[in-house]
């Protein structure tokens, strides 16, 4: 429709007339800064990264096994009964190949965020997490990945001291 | 009015500057089993809808509906996440029982205000964008502003906040839930460090963390469940202009018109004839006595010596924040109305412990929004 339409009625803006300051604005820079508690049960789950270790906790109740760990069941409503070490493998649950950065930067390598549920969990659930070490187009649901640590050294306690997940 | 419906569960943590053992969702999940418990209720089967109140700001999670369900044993039933005081949830929860949509709701609301490290950053984000944030001052100065103009206006005086201070600090000493306790004398309030004058450094309410947890209940549901139900009888809120050019800076006028509501809708005439305590905004010591006079327990100008004649002391005629309020209490960004209604519904069981006032039948809780809004809401609670 509008390719028809040489010249839009009204005045037109430029950048020069928000630079020239003829069009007034204004513009503000946040400042917020936060520190959350990790509390009982992020806390352990982020020390066992910290150790290369991956736990979930089980609800006799409902007998669940989920990971990342929570101190009560959400089902239940009752605390978690049992912490469980759990292995750094799992399959993939759904995947997506991601093109641009979240400041809208084009990536001609896609980045693969995926949900990797992870083996001994019940019912399978799963940890976010990224894919690497591996061809975006060769990604499928279903394609059986292991954690890729970084050195004990490098670690911190976060979910990045699993670096991402790779096939196995 | 339609459905009535009274408050049957009460939930709280203690409330403290620093809760770094615990991740919020853990915080509300203690508050919320004790009002469950309290309440004699299983969440999953007996609740029907969740209210919560939460600002993103000061969550750092947008959306923050979102995270609310699980540590309330909400997942999977109606939720609805307010930005405003606690008893505008503690409103919509009470809407949605007297509508007749729901019997049983829950309301939460909580503080990890010791999360934020740029809290007076994150306040200055609620000034206007274009004319006042630009001038970039701490917002604490709109309080001193306020004070200033109310202390020159309605003849209060420094003295008159300073025996709030002492007051509500003292009173906190009696509430093991309080967090700034102090055996603190009036003259040591009044030498105490200026922050923006006329507001020293104990006239502002130091910041907590903690989370409550409030169980409504349809009548019906509520008389089975409790021998000693908290009726809602009255509720209002109002704002005022946000302009800090414009507005009346000597007066609460918010608070006056969402108590005049409150008193409405409960069919209240004289206010001082007929409630028995009150639980009111301390956020700064002079917003108690702008309160109180907003809310019709005195005169303008007359808050200050009603407080000096020890009127509103826990022995007083009127006793005003006997739990500590904000300033004994610690300040729970927008969970703070929600404890006001949690202290009065205590009084009004015979729950409250070492600070309980004898044969109270009536009380009303107040809740404010801070600086720099002008945001107010009262309820009235009958035993």
């Amino acid at each position: 429709m509008t390719v028809k339409i040489d010249k839009f009625p009204g005045v037109y803006l430029h950048e020069s007339d928000f630079e020239q300051g003829r069009v007034l604005y204004n513009t503000w820079d946040p400042q917020a800064q936060y520190a959350w508690d990790a509390g009982i049960a992020i806390g352990r789950y982020l020390s066992e990264l910290k150790q290369g270790h991956l736990v979930g906790v089980r609800c006799n109740q409902c007998r669940r096994t989920v990971v990342p760990p929570r101190a009560f069941c959400e089902w239940c409503f009752r605390p978690m009964d049992d912490w469980v070490n759990l292995p750094d493998t799992g399959t993939v649950n759904t995947f997506s190949l991601c093109y641009v950065t979240w400041d809208m930067q084009y990536l001609t390598e896609p980045q693969i965020p995926a949900v990797i549920d992870i083996d001994g969990t019940r019912p399978s659930v799963g940890i976010m997490h990224l894919l690497g070490d591996v061809d975006p187009k060769k990604v499928h649901i279903g394609m059986r990945v292991q954690a890729v640590w970084k050195p004990e050294e490098e670690r911190t306690g976060s979910i990045l001291d699993i670096r991402h997940f790779k096939p196995v | 009015m339609s459905q009535e419906v009274a408050i049957v569960g009460i939930g709280y943590t203690s409330f403290r500057p620093l809760t770094p053992e615990v991740s919020y969702k853990e915080l509300v999940y203690e508050a919320a089993v004790k009002a469950y418990e309290d309440a004699g209720l299983d969440p999953r089967s007996d609740v029907d809808s969740i209210v919560s109140v939460a600002e993103d700001f000061t969550e750092g999670t947008s959306i923050f509906d979102e995270y609310v369900p699980d540590q309330l044993g909400g997942m999977l039933k109606p939720n609805v996440t307010i930005p405003g005081d606690g008893i505008h949830g503690l409103a919509t929860a009470y809407m949605q029982i007297a509508s007749g949509i729901v019997d049983v709701v829950a309301v939460e609301a909580h503080s990890k205000a010791s999360n934020v490290l740029t809290l007076p950053r994150i306040t200055a984000y609620a000034m206007d964008p274009v004319l006042n944030r630009p001038l970039r001052a701490n917002p604490v100065f709109i309080a001193g502003m306020e004070m200033n103009r109310y202390l020159y206006t309605s003849g209060a005086t420094r003295e008159h906040c300073a025996l709030v201070v002492a007051k509500n600090k003292r009173n906190a000493l009696l509430n093991p839930a309080a967090a700034f306790g102090a055996a603190l004398e009036p003259d040591q309030a009044l030498d105490s460090e200026m922050v923006a004058y006329p507001l020293s450094v104990v006239d502002i309410s130091p910041h907590a963390d903690g989370a409550i947890v409030v169980v409504l209940a349809s009548a019906e549901v509520a008389q089975s469940l409790t021998d000693v139900p908290i009726w809602i009888r009255g509720i209002g809120w109002c704002n005022d202009s946000p302009s800090l050019e414009n507005r009346a800076w000597g007066r609460a006028i918010y608070a006056e018109e969402a108590g005049r509501m409150a008193y409405r809708t409960a069919g209240i005439r004289n206010a001082m004839d007929e409630i028995d305590l009150a639980e009111i905004d301390d956020a700064y010591s002079y917003k108690e006595l702008q309160h109180l006079e907003a809310l019709g327990f005195c005169e303008y100008g007359r808050g200050g010596f009603l407080t000096a004649d020890g009127v509103t002391e826990i022995e007083g005629a009127l006793p005003v924040n006997a739990s500590g309020g904000s300033i004994g209490g610690g300040h729970l960004l927008d969970a703070s109305g929600l404890r006001a209604v949690v202290e009065v519904a205590l009084q009004l069981r015979g729950e409250a412990g070492a600070h309980q006032i004898p044969g109270v039948e009536t009380g009303l809780a107040f809740g404010w929004r801070g600086v720099p809004s002008t945001s107010g809401a009262a309820v009235i609670l009958s035993s």
